[in-house]
């Protein structure tokens, strides 16, 4: 099935917001509220297609490749 | 050929992460499900070869990344600049991973050398520790830590954050936010 689940993330603007900016000015090192935030990106991207679960494809070529006749299970 | 319940099912239920790494690497859906089922195909032919009690996924993975990466040779001949076109490629399908939203950060994603990226998605996306991530990319642990740290520090650079403040849709979005909440 194709059906979509929306992204179940919190709006990304709160946190940003709310936060405040104790933003260190090193630019070696990311602070730890920049490292979180761009996983939370990373992640929400990602799990777009993992919602998206099994496509019927995969679940067929599986099915099919245990067993081309065996139609009624065990 | 039969294969046990379970191993069945932890094949599937690994198939939407396996997807999701895929079109990480190839940048296109449709490229990323052809990938997924070779990577089934091989695993299903070989599944003996997989060693009950182990990680599952992190074995697909493996054979899934092996695969990309012998056929990613085979292709670099005919495509000169590799990574400007798996960006291309990106860019020219912006709808393909769903949301607008997440266009700015996919095409800095997309502007990391592959091992960066590839490195970054297993640790930070799919969830793998370092040490298995090592395993899929067969290298050192080291060496992947080093890889994340590099490409998080890239995309920060390219999509200009210096705090969390700096994330956001656009500047106008930042405006209302800031001037409506307390």
């Amino acid at each position: 099935m194709n059906e979509r689940k929306p992204v179940g993330q919190q709006n990304p603007m709160e946190a940003a917001v709310t936060r405040n900016k104790k933003s260190n000015s090193k630019p070696a090192k990311l602070g730890r509220d920049v490292q979180a935030r761009l996983g939370q990106q990373l992640r929400a991207m990602y799990d777009e297609v993992v919602n998206q679960g099994v496509p019927d494809r995969f679940n067929e070529l599986i099915n099919r490749l245990n067993g081309d006749d065996k139609k009624d299970g065990h | 050929m039969a294969m046990d319940d379970s191993v069945r099912k932890a094949v599937l239920s690994a198939v939407p992460s396996l997807r999701a790494f895929a079109i990480s690497l190839c940048g296109n859906v449709d490229r990323a499900d052809d990938l997924v089922q070779e990577t089934l195909l091989r695993a299903l032919a070989n599944i003996e070869s997989f060693q009950p009690g182990t990680n599952m996924s992190a074995w697909l993975f493996t054979i899934l990344r092996n695969h990309f990466r012998s056929e990613y040779r085979k292709r670099r001949r005919e495509v000169e600049d590799s990574d400007g076109h798996h960006a291309e490629s990106l860019k020219s399908q912006p709808d393909q991973y769903g949301h607008v939203e997440f266009r700015e950060f996919r095409e800095a994603l997309a502007q990391l050398p592959s091992d960066q990226r590839e490195a970054l998605i297993l640790v930070g996306a799919s969830g793998f520790s370092y040490e298995e991530a090592a395993g899929i990319c067969g290298c050192a642990v080291g060496t992947i830590k080093s890889r994340v740290n590099r490409a998080r520090t890239r995309l920060a650079e390219l999509l200009h954050v210096n705090s969390a403040e700096d994330f956001g849709p656009d500047e106008t979005t930042r405006a209302v936010l800031a001037s409506g909440g307390e």
